[in-house]
């Protein structure tokens, strides 16, 4: 039914979009538990900062990305030299580029969740003996439970579908970078290609409905432990 | 007896100041249940807060059971969730994600030793509890969730159990599925108790050796329940619904054909539903809300209503709500507190020093009766 090469979009674009929210998760969390719970006046310049890929044009975050990352980047040079991290042109530069884009999707929702926990439920953990970090994974974590895998769906179909700032900070490479939208992008500039774009664009299709239904699927039975 | 003798209770001298709001508290007290009573925004809850470690006050000293946990000059403060504290707060506050169960043995996953002092069992057995364990928080109603905060806090082994006004946010239903077992606790446990509330009936049920009442954030009392009963004017300025008098009497007998007892108010008589456990001749205490109280110039001759006490008017005088007058007697040289509406003060028109009689319905001192005044 599908080729090798279809097989290998697939394979690269969830590979992509899953280890871009994989590694954006610990840092939602704890920007959006900051967001939600610190009585700083500063953190609206952090909200604005978390927003800015959702309003900035994707090429533009691209644009960015190289001039930080870029090989001879400010960082990325650093960043090669002593940590062995290669961002553009290279897949993990797709995953940051994916998961850049999904971040204010994923904090959002997680933000919410968090602000609508009862503080005074945390606090009767604490008298029970509780420290802050215990409170944090046996009351808020399992509260805050729908949020973040709303977050995460929202982040992973975000990442996966994302194809400004990746086809500027890490290109269109086959098997390295071309991810689903790239793919679908290419086969629609070369003359006859569209019927294997179309083949694609069901397969994105088919990919993000399986992730919708399957988020509802655990924020149901979440729901239903909850109550 | 115990060795809470031998240490305070409590012991504490604290500065907090929260906005306009200045806590500035002093008490100590070395018996095992301790009543903490004051009206609405004088305090008792953030104290309460401060005991249990969840605010830290500005300065001062916090002692529980000998132990200090908050001294500002020496640096120490020890954090909420090592004081060994059971906090049982007005709202239940369960756990949504955690069936009855877990709840109650929430707080047994961070306990290093197993000091319990009583099981699970017993506790479960205690609080009525057994037949909820598998059932989830959503489902339950107001006093059972009561109870569950109240089993969940004992089964934490505390050293100390804070009683926030559990029973304020229940309604009067409710109210009598925890009461019982408050009052269980209070009578037959060993863990010292503090108990908060705004309503000194129910305070006095279960804080029956010492008292401290809080008012606009300061101690302006801290002593045996009985000083605390012969200084009416502790009581007065109550809001509302809680207006009242507390009458002291004696029990001269009951009558058991009717499921009555009978006090000796002075030369007069007052019926009261039947005190269970006690004899003739002890001393009793009745607090009568002021909004149950009917006043007449004449004695009614036909009436349901079986308790006629005669006393002067001391003074009349309009209540905050707008459409009741307070009028306070004088009944055999103790206050009693009547509310009645504007229209019948025009009617009746009670000056100072006119002879009045107050009429109470027995069945509304039900509740408001109680002997168990140790060391009285």
């Amino acid at each position: 039914m599908l080729d090798a090469a279809q097989i290998e979009v697939l394979q690269l674009s969830l590979k992509v979009a899953g280890t871009a929210v994989v590694f954006s998760l610990p840092l939602a969390l704890i920007v959006a538990w900051f967001l939600a719970r610190s009585r700083w006046r500063g953190k609206m310049i952090v909200d604005a900062i978390v927003h800015l890929p959702l309003v900035l044009p994707p090429v533009v975050t691209g644009y960015l990305l190289l001039v930080l990352l870029g090989r001879r980047g400010l960082m990325g040079g650093w960043l090669y030299e002593h940590l062995g991290l290669s961002f553009a042109f290279h897949w993990t530069g797709a995953a940051l580029a994916g998961g850049i884009m999904g971040f204010p999707l994923m904090v959002r929702p997680i933000r919410l969740s968090l602000e609508a926990i009862d503080e005074r439920v945390e606090a009767a953990a604490t008298t029970l003996g509780a420290r802050p970090i215990m409170v944090w994974i046996t009351v808020t974590l399992p509260l805050a439970l729908p949020g973040i895998i709303a977050g995460l769906v929202l982040a992973f179909a975000r990442a996966l579908g994302e194809f400004g700032a990746t086809i500027t900070f890490a290109s269109n490479i086959p098997g390295e970078t071309r991810t689903l939208p790239l793919a679908i992008y290419t086969f629609i500039q070369v003359p006859g290609g569209e019927p294997q774009a179309a083949q694609l664009i069901v397969i994105s299709i088919v990919v993000s409905l399986a992730a919708l239904f399957f988020s509802e699927l655990i924020a149901r039975r979440v729901k239903r432990l909850q109550t | 007896m115990t060795k809470a003798v031998a240490n305070k209770t409590i012991s504490l001298d604290i500065r907090l100041r929260q906005g306009e709001f200045e806590l500035d508290c002093q008490f100590a007290a070395q018996e095992r249940v301790i009543g903490l009573f004051g009206p609405s925004g004088a305090g008792k809850s953030s104290l309460l807060r401060v005991i249990g470690g969840l605010v830290r006050p500005d300065s001062g000293r916090v002692e529980i059971a000998g132990r200090c946990v908050f001294d500002s000059e020496l640096g120490i403060h020890v954090p909420a969730y090592r004081r060994r504290i059971g906090y049982v707060f007005q709202q239940a506050r369960l756990f949504p994600h955690l069936n009855v169960r877990h709840n109650l043995t929430y707080g047994t996953w961070f306990r290093r030793h197993q000091s319990a002092r009583a099981s699970f069992d017993q506790i479960v057995e205690m609080l009525d509890i057994g037949a909820l364990l598998k059932r989830r928080i959503g489902g339950l109603s107001g006093g059972e969730q009561q109870r569950i905060a109240i089993g969940r806090a004992l089964l934490s082994d505390p050293a100390l159990l804070l009683l926030d006004e559990p029973l304020a946010s229940l309604d009067a239903g409710r109210k009598e599925e925890v009461l019982p077992y408050l009052e269980r606790l209070s009578a037959e446990s060993e863990l010292p108790i503090i108990f908060v509330s705004h309503q000194i009936d129910e305070l006095l049920r279960l804080a029956n050796r010492h008292v401290a009442a809080i008012r606009d954030g300061r101690i302006v009392f801290s002593g045996p329940t009985a000083e605390f009963l012969a200084r009416p004017e502790l009581l007065a300025g109550q809001a509302g619904q809680d207006a009242g008098a507390l009458l002291c009497a004696r029990l001269v007998e009951h009558e058991p054909a009717y499921g009555l007892s009978v006090l000796a108010c002075g030369g007069q008589r007052l019926y009261v539903p039947r005190l269970a456990d006690q004899t003739s001749g002890d001393q009793v205490y009745v607090h009568v809300h002021a909004r149950d109280v009917i006043l007449a110039r004449e004695a009614p001759s036909q009436t349901s209503a079986l308790n006629h006490l005669v006393g002067a008017v001391v003074s009349v005088c309009p209540a905050a709500n707008g459409y009741a007058v307070d009028v306070v007697l004088d009944i055999e040289g103790q206050r009693l507190d009547a509310r009645i509406t504007r229209r019948s003060t025009a009617m009746l028109d009670p000056r100072p020093g006119e002879t009045m009689h107050a009429v109470i319905k027995s069945l509304a001192l039900a509740e408001q009766a109680w002997q168990r005044l140790g060391g009285l």
